[in-house]
């Protein structure tokens, strides 16, 4: 990202991408919180309504309105995306709309409505509905939000693997063959399970920094304490779905985006036994066509890697300098082959237009068996130098591997918050104060891990806008780099003005604490 | 063959009818935004204030949200609407997004302490909102009857030729017209809406005058788009795909699709009803609202339906007329709209739970005494 926005000489397709990557990352900041900490108010509210006890109602209200500050901006980050497939990728969006547009479609009419729906009854309605609808409500507004997220994943796990789909060349588009394929798609649901999981686990380390701040002031000690028994083991849950699910992600990209996985662990030749790196420091000099040693400094796992793909520590993983210059031996075609092949294809698909346009059905149909022999090459045709199909491997490399320190370390962090809190020995724990800082300090770490696990997936496809069929550069709109770069720059001001003043409100809502019990004249927050 | 070419066309006016339906929700929900531009003008206290918006700001998801799943519906059922407009007209659709942005935030952060900006910049957010929101809204819209500066190539791609990119709809009076149409119509649903939700005497009586006030600008832009619309030469399509200019075209499209005429007829019915009633009925009448608000979903569906409906181009293109767009040759695919077909089975469902909710919320008015509970959320 750094070196996007350093050079100068940003080309329309850069700053295209900059501006994606700095709407979606602003949004991706706001997502996660939602996506996990509904779920924690529901069920602190459902205790609520199963005890009548008002102190739960406080704890449900304290984390709502956290929420609700959270939830706006998280909504005006939002419009920007879903338009932004048009404004900027409209050649995409044509390319592929037919498929990719039912997704979006979908999450607006059953989840974005389900989601507004029932906020607006969670919000306002705790003295005009009974309180089961309400409680009722507060389910639904959480299911919603998960529901949204399951539809994008969507869209987004078939950018990864495009599948359920074929080309029709009179209409110069992808046009879908089997709906059930695009939903179940393993990488869908695998993409699914993971990112969700990942919101709760976000969310849960949220509520618990935030408590600790609380138990480090000595201050609504028992809000704190009952909070953080029901973040630390819905988180301790999540953390191990996540994990679970993390590898599953792992798996499908070795699967269907091998150059992705070898970025993410730093592998040029590939091999059996593949290594898996614990830690490392990549060599800034490597690159494909050079000998350099890919690393300065690494702790690995020999077979490892290999063992993690399928049980086998004899699995053949490819690595980068494998797949841009083939691997015959592992039936890996060069990529100037398959660019050759690429653009036979194109060729084929413009010749057939021509006869068709002609009326000459005979030398159409040559053309299109053509075409379809050699489609699954066909987005080979962009690629201009076969080393272009590498990612960036620094940034793929660190943050998936920032992403896997963190999440590891959040396993111990719930384990010893559910522990502590359940025996009720939070507070005379020894090192409890520390405990409480940790706590704290792994707020931003979630963040760091999350928006870290983004990079990996996004940053690692390049240059595919969709994975072997269409390149970045085929996929944007063609307009005046200037336009694009304005709109960059108001973005980014935007954004950061509001998450400026978000930061700020919500700061300065936890100091504040939550309102005071209830018939006690307690103040407006 | 042919039976597919039918269904196809079945499926593609069902996704014209429903994309159309979202559109005039959403200019009904645009109330919020007419709201937004006479906080000031109606609230002459903070009180006041506070309860103007807090009636609006139950409301505004709404409204968001619908803007948002009208560009998905768009973008499922004719993508090519979707790449062509949204790429092209890049400046015109940016604009209003961010005054989108905007809003999202201003309800929630407005009231907040160390809210950063203080109070009145949010509610200035909301004004430019209110306004810019629906001019733009009704511009763009203006552009399916008068055309855009586009064209597209083999592969559909989309090539625009002004540099303003949408903007210059701006300078045809006709697409503007439109615009104000909308705001004022806007202000008027949102001066009927604090009447009909707030118990408040002031804002009973500075709430007539402003729809006095803006229904006389409402008709002389309003009027003056219809007619010319009308009497305008439209982009028509014949049976091979080709568009070409007829005289009287959405007239025609009027008079050989009855249902429509009368939908729209009884839609400004509705609207004159709701706001003439609510002037000048002797007795308080409260609910002048609903009446205007059902109208101006009925008008502005039957304005949409003629844009797309009876072999009409709904977005063509003064650049090159042959790239102009129809609801046939800028759909998905007959197998995506059957499929999306059935997911519209949800949208019933979903009105009728948000009918539930929006009850439930408004089953009493907004009044001070609320405004000052603690328990209560506001904004
Ligand atoms: C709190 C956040 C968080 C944490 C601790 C982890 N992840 Fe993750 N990861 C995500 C948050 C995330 C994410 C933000 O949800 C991503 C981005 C895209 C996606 O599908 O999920 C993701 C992507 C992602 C991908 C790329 C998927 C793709 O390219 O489509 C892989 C391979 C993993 N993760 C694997 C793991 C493993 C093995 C973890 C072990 C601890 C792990 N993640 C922890
Ligand atoms: C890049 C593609 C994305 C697009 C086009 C997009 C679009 C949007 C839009 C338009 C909204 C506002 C909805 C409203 O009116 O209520 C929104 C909010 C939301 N989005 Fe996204 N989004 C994207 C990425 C994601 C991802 C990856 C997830 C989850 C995994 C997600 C989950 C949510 C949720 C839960 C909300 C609710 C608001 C919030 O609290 O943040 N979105 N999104
Ligand atoms: C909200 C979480 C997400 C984050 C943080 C994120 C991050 C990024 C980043 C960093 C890039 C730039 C990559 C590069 O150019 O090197 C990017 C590009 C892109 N992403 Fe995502 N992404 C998210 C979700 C999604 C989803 C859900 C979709 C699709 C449904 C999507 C579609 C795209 C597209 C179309 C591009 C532009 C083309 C490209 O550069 O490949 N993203 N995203």
């Amino acid at each position: 990202m750094t070196q996007l926005l350093l050079n100068i000489d940003l080309s329309l397709i850069d700053w295209s991408r900059a501006q994606f990557a700095l709407t979606a990352m602003f949004h991706w900041i706001f997502v996660p919180l939602t996506l996990g900490i509904l779920f924690i108010i529901a069920i602190m509210e459902t205790v609520y309504v199963k005890t009548g006890n008002p102190e739960w109602k406080r704890i449900t209200k304290f984390w709502m309105k956290l929420f609700a500050i959270n939830f706006a901006i998280g909504v005006a980050t939002g419009i920007i995306l879903e338009f932004e497939f048009g404004t900027n990728w409209s050649n995409y969006s044509w390319f592929v709309g037919d498929i990719f547009g039912a997704p979006l479609a979908i999450e607006g009419i059953m989840a974005f409505f389900m989601e507004t729906i029932f906020i607006a009854v969670m919000f306002f309605g705790w003295n005009k509905v009974s309180k089961k609808f309400h409680l009722a409500s507060t389910w639904l507004t959480a299911v919603g939000a998960n529901l949204s997220a399951l539809w994008i994943l969507v869209a987004n796990a078939w950018m990864q693997y495009p599948a359920g789909m074929f080309f029709n060349p009179d209409t110069a588009r992808n046009e879908m063959l089997n709906f059930w394929e695009v939903l179940l798609s393993p990488v869908a649901v695998n993409k699914f399970l993971h990112t969700v999981t990942s919101g709760y686990t976000l969310a849960a380390i949220f509520v618990i920094g935030v408590s600790s701040y609380f138990l480090l002031r000595k201050r609504e000690t028992l809000l704190a304490k009952r909070s953080i028994v029901i973040a630390s083991v819905f988180g301790f849950i999540s953390v191990m779905a996540l994990i679970f699910t993390g590898h599953g992600s792992a798996v499908q990209v070795a699967t269907h985006q091998p150059m992705k996985l070898a970025a993410m662990e730093g592998l040029y030749e590939g091999g059996q036994e593949a290594e898996l790196i614990g830690i490392a420091i990549l060599n800034p000099k490597k690159a494909v066509d050079n000998d350099e040693d890919p690393f300065l400094f690494k702790i690995g796992f020999k077979g490892v890697l290999s063992f993690l793909i399928d049980f086998d520590t004899k699995t053949y993983v490819p690595g980068i300098t494998d797949i841009v210059y083939g691997d015959e031996e592992n039936q890996i075609l060069p990529t100037s082959e398959r660019i050759a092949k690429g653009k036979i294809a194109m060729n084929a698909l413009i010749a057939y237009k021509e006869f068709k346009a002609q009326g000459n059905t005979e030398d159409a149909k040559v053309q299109y068996d053509i075409l379809m022999d050699n489609f699954e090459h066909f987005g080979y045709s962009y690629v201009k130098d076969p080393k272009d199909i590498v990612p960036h491997v620094p940034i793929v490399f660190y943050s998936f591997h920032i992403m896997v320190i963190f999440g590891t370390m959040f396993v111990l962090v719930f384990l010893i918050f559910a522990w502590l809190t359940i025996r009720n020995k939070l507070e005379n724990f020894k090192f409890a104060k520390i405990l409480y800082i940790i706590g704290i300090a792994c707020v931003p770490m979630a963040y760091i891990a999350s928006e870290a696990g983004w990079v990996v997936a996004e940053v690692g496809r390049q240059p595919w806008v969709i994975q072997d069929l269409m390149t970045v550069d085929a996929g944007v709109t063609n307009i005046a780099t200037g336009a694009v770069q304005t709109t960059f720059w108001i973005f980014a001001f935007i954004f950061t003005g509001l998450l400026i003043a978000e930061v700020s409100i919500m700061l300065r809502f936890i100091k504040d604490g939550p309102a005071k019990p209830e018939n006690e004249g307690g103040k407006q927050l | 063959m042919i039976t597919a070419e039918i269904t196809h066309l079945f499926f593609q006016q069902y996704w014209w009818l429903l994309v159309s339906l979202l559109g005039a929700l959403l200019v009904f929900l645009l109330f919020v935004q007419g709201g937004q531009t006479l906080i000031y003008t109606i609230g002459k206290t903070d009180k006041e204030r506070k309860m103007i918006v807090n009636t609006l700001g139950r409301k505004w998801e709404f409204t968001f949200t619908t803007l948002v799943t009208f560009g998905g519906a768009f973008f499922a059922s004719f993508p090519l609407f979707y790449a062509t407009s949204f790429g092209g007209a890049y400046w015109a659709w940016t604009v209003l997004l961010l005054v989108f942005i905007l809003q999202a935030v201003s309800y929630e952060f407005m009231s907040k302490s160390a809210n950063v900006f203080g109070k009145r910049f949010y509610e200035t957010l909301l004004f430019i909102n209110g306004l810019v929101g629906t001019l733009i809204i009704g511009t763009v819209v203006g552009t399916f009857y008068n055309g855009a500066d586009f064209s597209l190539n083999m592969l559909n791609n989309v090539t625009w030729h002004n540099e303003t990119r949408g903007l210059e709809a701006l300078l045809n009076w006709h697409n503007v017209s439109l615009g104000l149409s909308v705001f004022f119509l806007a202000r008027m649903l949102g001066a009927l809406y604090f009447i009909l939700t707030i118990q408040n005497e002031n804002i009973y009586k500075r709430s007539k005058k402003q729809i006095l006030i803006n229904l006389i600008p409402f008709l002389i832009c309003f009027l003056s788009f219809l007619t010319y619309l009308m009497l305008k030469e439209g982009f028509a399509v014949d049976a091979d795909g080709i568009v070409f200019m007829e005289k009287y075209k959405y007239l025609h499209n009027l008079l050989d699709m009855p249902i429509v005429l009368i939908t729209l007829l009884l839609g400004i019915i509705g609207v004159l009803w709701g706001v003439l009633k609510t002037l000048f009925s002797k007795t308080n009448f409260e609910k002048g609202f609903w009446f205007a608000a059902s109208g101006t979903v009925l008008t502005v569906l039957a304005l949409l339906l003629i844009a797309g409906l009876n072999n009409t181009a709904f977005y063509p293109s003064y650049a090159d007329l042959q790239s102009s767009l129809t609801i046939q040759n800028a759909s998905s695919s007959l197998f995506t709209l059957k499929i999306m077909s059935y997911v519209s089975l949800l949208i019933p469902v979903m009105l009728g739970l948000a009918i539930i909710s929006w009850r439930a919320i408004n089953k009493h008015k907004i009044t001070d005494d609320e405004m000052n509970d603690e328990n209560e959320k506001s904004y």
